[in-house]
Parts: C-alpha cells; structure tokens; sequence
C-alpha cells in the first residue's frame, strides 16, 4: 500500500475532529462561552497572567507537548503492525489527547487558572492530590533515564549526529546572548542561527564522532549517558534566558521545518508501507499488543504530560475561553501528526519486508530514535534533492535536540520538587539549588543504569513503564474535568470513557511487566513497576470514590 | 502587482513580530519572575539600614528611596502586608 494513503487518511481524519468533534465538544461539553472573563485579563500581571495571541500560544502549547515521545513510541509500537498503531494514534488524537489537552486548559481557565495538580486537591480530594504529586516525580524521573538513553542510542548509531546536536547548545546559547544582552532584533539572529545550524549539520556529515568502544569498562552509550547527565545538571542550573529559551525556539524551527521535510517526502516520494499490517510474527519476548499498545504510544496519543503544560503555562495566557479549542484541540493534532508521520517513516522507510524484519528483530532494544532516522532519511532521500546521509543527521538532531531539551527541563522541574519537599519537610540541605540538582540527577542516573543502560544495548525497557505513569497522570487529568462535569450536571461520558480506558490499560500493562520484569531479572525496574502498580490502583480507587459521591450529591441537590 | 520597498518592510516586520512572540512568550513569566527577585534583592540593599543590617553605602541608598517608592509598595503588597512594615518609610 502506498504510504500516501495512511498519511491523507490520518490527515483528513484528524482536521475532521477538530472541525466536527471538538466543535461538539466546545458548544456541548465544555459549552465555551466568548464573554468568558479569563483568569488572562482577570489576573493580569504581565508575568504569568498575560492575554497572547491564540496563534502564538498554540506554537507555544504545540512545541512544548512535541519532543521525542512522540516519536519513540510509535517507532517501538510498529512492531504489532502499522494499522494498530495507526488507529491508537488517530482515534487517540481525536477522542483522547484533544479532549484531554482542551479540557484541561478550560479546567484550569473556570478556576482562576490554577494547575490540574492544585485542582485535584479542590474537585476530587487532597488525597488525590498528593497522588498526583507522586506520579508527576516519577513521571520526570522516568522521562530524564529514558531520554538519555535515547540519545546515546541515537549517537551510536548516527555519529554524524554528534557535533551539530552539541553545536545547536553554542547557536542556542550565542542567540540567547544576542537577544537578552545585547539587544539584537530577534530576526537576523533567526536566520544566521539557523544557517549556522544546517550548515553543521553538513559538517557533522563529513565528520562523524565516536567515542571509545570501552572506557573505564562502560561502552559508548553507557559513557553518552553520563555525558548527558553531566550536561543537564549544568543546563538546569543555567538561567533560562541563556540556553532553554534559544533552545526551544530552535527547536521549534527544527520541528515545523523536520514536519514540512517528511511530509512532503512522502507525498513526492510516494514509498511503499513494508511493514505488515499486522504483525502475526512478532519476535520472541514482544509482549501482547492488548494492553502494552496503549502504553507503549503514550505522546501522540493521549498524554498526561499536556496537562500540565495545559494548566500550568496555557491557561494563565489564554485569551478568549473558546480559543482553549483552537489552541488545546490543535496543539494534540499537530502531536498527533509528527506520530502519524513517525509510523510512517518507520513503515514505509525501508526497501522489503525482510529489511524491516531485521530492523525489528526485538522489542524496544535500541527501537526508537535511530529507527525513525532509518526509515526516515530514506523516504526524505527518495523524495527530495538531500543525500541519505544529510537527511538522517538532520532527523536525528532534530529528535536528538527535543530530547535534550525535555531533559534539562525535567531535571530543573525534579529540582523545583525536591526543595518543595525540602520546604515542607524542614530538610535546609535539599533547599539549596546545588544539592537538591544532584539528588535528582542521581536517582535518574540510577535508574538509566539500572534500566540496563550499562550494557548499552537496551534501557528501552522502561519505555512502557514510562508510558503507564504518563497514562495514570492522564488519567487523573480527565478525572479532575469528569467530575467538574458532573458537578455541572454534563454530559460526562465523553471524558470518562477515556479515562476509564486508559486507567484500565494502564493497570493491565503494569500487571503484565511485572511477571515479565521479574523473569528478565530487571528488579530495579520490577520494583518501579511494584510503585506503578500501587498508584494504578489508588488512582482507580480515588476515581470511583469521587465519581460515586459526587453523583449521589449531584442527584440530590435541585435545578 | 508591483512590490514596494514599503510592502517588504511591512512584511519583515510582521515576520518579526511572530518571531518575537514565539521567542518570548514562552518564557516571559520566566524571565519577569526572576527580573523581579534581582528588584527585591536590590530593594532589600536599600531599605537595609531601616531593618537594623548595617550598610555602609546608606548615604547613597537613602537617595534611592523615594525612587523605590512604588516598587516597595507593589512589594509589601504582593507580601500580603496591607501597610507598610517599616515605621519611617510609609508609603500608603
């Protein structure tokens, strides 16, 4: 079949639920209304609280929700076949994620535009708010060992990568300089930062970087992670304005123009999807696509991660309450459209059937980043002028750089936790920046070690178990909007059919590794999904206790 | 249709304006929030005479006072204080 065919399906698919579905979901559900005063004008402060334009927020919403999730968990889950994570990815966008990431932001706008966390405390109970804290700390936890080691998987295998991802640190930081010290109108540092950094990527090209096989008994990806680590702590304890900031807005550019590339290749190129559409000879040790599927695609599908980008950041600079549509809905759509496009380049990215078989002769290993630079490079090579090789450092920096980014964020938001717990706890010592950056980057570094990180060949095995604590979060999110509804007196079934379902898989898919955990001798991780399990269950708990008292309450006061 | 010089800069501009917003509405709270904590640091160096922490360089301080005075009233505000805290400095 030719890959156009899933592209304009998905396509058409998703514009359809933003122009059906969530139109629906505005009038009827969440009944939107434009006279809305938002907490935007209301608590105006020109800090957090500031009215934006609702086509900079939604690049703003968009960027910070895409990184590498998106396409990591669609790389590993092609595995079971293209068509289930296909309709995962599609259905999840429109039914899920939209709804998830809209609701969240108006949630948040019809309560002064506190974050979904704080919210919690106030609709459901203060329970499930310290439940929401927890799951967060491992969420951040999870995503740092994870995208380290994604990244070095990545740098192994594309070491052309290596000098423009480092590069794009100087470009970001020289910008950011320009811009906040010296005052330069954004424009020209724009377009020669960008030049600079193609340019590179030409030079990464020509000059490929690999570090020892062995040093001090740790292979190349082992000593990357360490690198990485290394460079977070430094990078989270940077004042924004000098590296993340530059660094986003670059990436941003990398993104639309990485999007742009790949489609267009594959509406030019017109590849054929090689992989099966269903996978009946998955390779020994996958695990079964029910529930593992739902888990394994967790961004670009449904996400609690947007949530917080939603409630946190979002809603304080909305605008117009039924710009929450157009910037929530539309933020999930465009994720949803780099996952769409990841499974097609890992589908369609390689020359036969047997080619891809070898590719996926295991699940996750080093699937994931490197997988979609494969296929990827490929179909950009098949359908534009650029050589093979310049398109695969050019897809790889662009992921490479996502992940990076996520990292030294996740590393300084740990950081913000843990002199929280130091605050609240009366612990001086984990008050201090410095102290409290070291415990977070070593529990992370712990875990990306103990997540089988040292042999280099895997770590990809905490990918699921990522995506069931991303889920859990979603699923508290939609929690929260379900039981605004039903204090409303709402329809609720259109946010708590999600939420049950993801809470469900998410529960089935930690019971599942557990067992297989347990017989791959992974115990570090075994006893991270032991945690998992627990917080499923209390969330499933706290669920049903709240929906079922605020029912009862609902039923019996009048109007 | 004939392209003027005036239409390219209109567009240049108005190229300029998204790249700008895309660049600083992320982070402005950021950067506003730790602008503020360097104004609070800075307002505590001259008030600090007033608190009982000596500072040598008050006879230049104190000429910054009046200038400080709508920022110290923005901060005892924000600090949940409904008047100002220092007796010889009364701002409301």
């Amino acid at each position: 079949m030719s890959a156009i065919v899933p592209a304009l399906i998905g396509m058409i698919l998703i514009a359809a639920g933003y122009f059906f579905y969530s139109k629906f979901i505005a009038e009827k559900i969440y009944q939107l209304d434009p006279n809305f005063e938002t907490p935007a004008h209301t608590l105006r402060d020109d800090i957090d609280f500031i009215p934006t334009n609702r086509i900079v927020l939604w690049g703003h919403h968009f960027t910070a929700v895409a990184g590498a999730a998106p396409i990591i968990g669609p790389a590993i889950a092609v595995i079971w076949g293209w068509v289930p994570a296909f309709i995962w990815v599609i259905g999840g966008t429109i039914f899920f994620a939209g709804v998830h990431d809209f609701g969240a932001i108006w949630a948040s706008v019809r309560n002064q535009g506190r974050s979904v966390g704080s919210l919690t405390g106030d609709v459901v109970s203060l329970r499930a708010r310290t439940l929401f804290m927890i799951v967060i700390f491992f969420l951040l936890m999870m995503v740092n060992a994870v995208f380290a080691v994604s990244i070095s998987n990545a740098f192994v295998a594309t070491p052309s990568s290596v000098i423009p991802a480092w590069s794009a640190i100087v470009v970001a930081v020289v910008i950011g300089v320009l811009i906040y010290k010296v005052k330069v109108p954004i424009l020209w540092p724009t377009i020669i930062g960008t030049i600079i950094l193609y340019a590179v990527i030409y030079l990464g090209d020509q000059v490929p970087v690999s570090l020892p096989e062995t040093f001090m008994g740790l292979g190349a990806a082992p000593q990357w992670i360490i690198i990485l680590f290394v460079y977070a702590t430094v990078a989270s304890l940077l004042p924004v304005w000098l590296l993340l900031q530059p660094r986003d807005y670059i990436n941003g550019i990398q993104l639309i123009i990485g999007l742009g590339l790949l489609f267009g290749a594959v509406f030019i190129a017109n590849p054929t999807m090689v992989a099966p559409m269903y996978n009946t000879v998955v390779p020994e040790g996958t695990p079964p696509l029910l529930p593992l599927l739902f888990v394994t695609i967790a961004c670009g599908a449904l996400s609690g991660f947007h949530g917080l980008v939603a409630s946190g950041t979002t809603s304080k600079q909305l605008n117009k309450e039924t710009d929450a549509r157009f910037v929530g809905y539309l933020g999930s759509s465009g994720e949803g459209l780099l996952a769409l496009v990841t499974i097609i380049a890992v589908s369609a990215g390689f020359a036969s059937l047997g080619e891809w078989q070898t590719v996926y002769s295991e699940f996750g290993g080093t699937i994931g980043i490197s997988t979609f630079v494969a296929g990827g490079s490929q179909i950009v090579q098949d359908g534009t002028p650029l050589s093979r090789e310049f398109a695969a450092t050019l897809l790889a920096v662009m992921a490479v750089l996502f992940a990076g980014t996520t990292m030294d964020a996740g590393v300084r938001l740990q950081r913000y936790i843990i002199q929280e717990w130091g605050t609240i706890y009366k612990i001086p010592v984990l008050q201090n920046g410095y102290v409290a950056t070291f415990a977070a980057v070593g529990a992370c570094l712990a875990l990306a070690f103990g997540a089988g990180g040292t042999s280099g060949q895997g770590g990809m095995e905490i990918w699921p178990l990522f995506g069931t604590t991303n889920q859990l979060l979603a699923g508290l999110t939609l929690l929260v909007i379900s039981v605004m509804l039903v204090k409303l007196k709402r329809r609720y079934i259109f946010t708590l059919v999600p939420m049950v379902f993801v809470t469900t898989m998410s529960f089935a898919a930690a019971v599942y590794q557990l067992w297989d955990l347990f017989t791959s001798g992974s115990y570090v991780l075994m006893a991270l999904d032991v945690v998992v399990i627990i917080l499923a269950t209390f969330v499933i708990l706290e669920s049903w206790s709240a929906f079922t008292r605020e029912k009862k309450a609902a039923a019996a006061s009048p109007g | 249709m004939r392209i003027t010089w005036a239409d390219i800069k209109k567009k240049v501009r108005w190229v300029a304006y998204w790249a700008s917003e895309a660049y600083n509405a992320p982070y402005r709270g950021m950067v506003a929030r730790a602008k503020r904590e360097q104004d609070d640091l800075f307002m505590l160096l001259i008030f600090s005479e007033m608190m009982g922490v000596p500072n040598p360089a008050t006879y230049y301080t104190l000429e910054l006072q009046p200038i400080m005075l709508e920022k110290f009233h923005e901060w005892h505000k924000r600090a949940g204080m409904e008047h100002s805290p220092l007796d010889d400095f009364r701002c409301c």
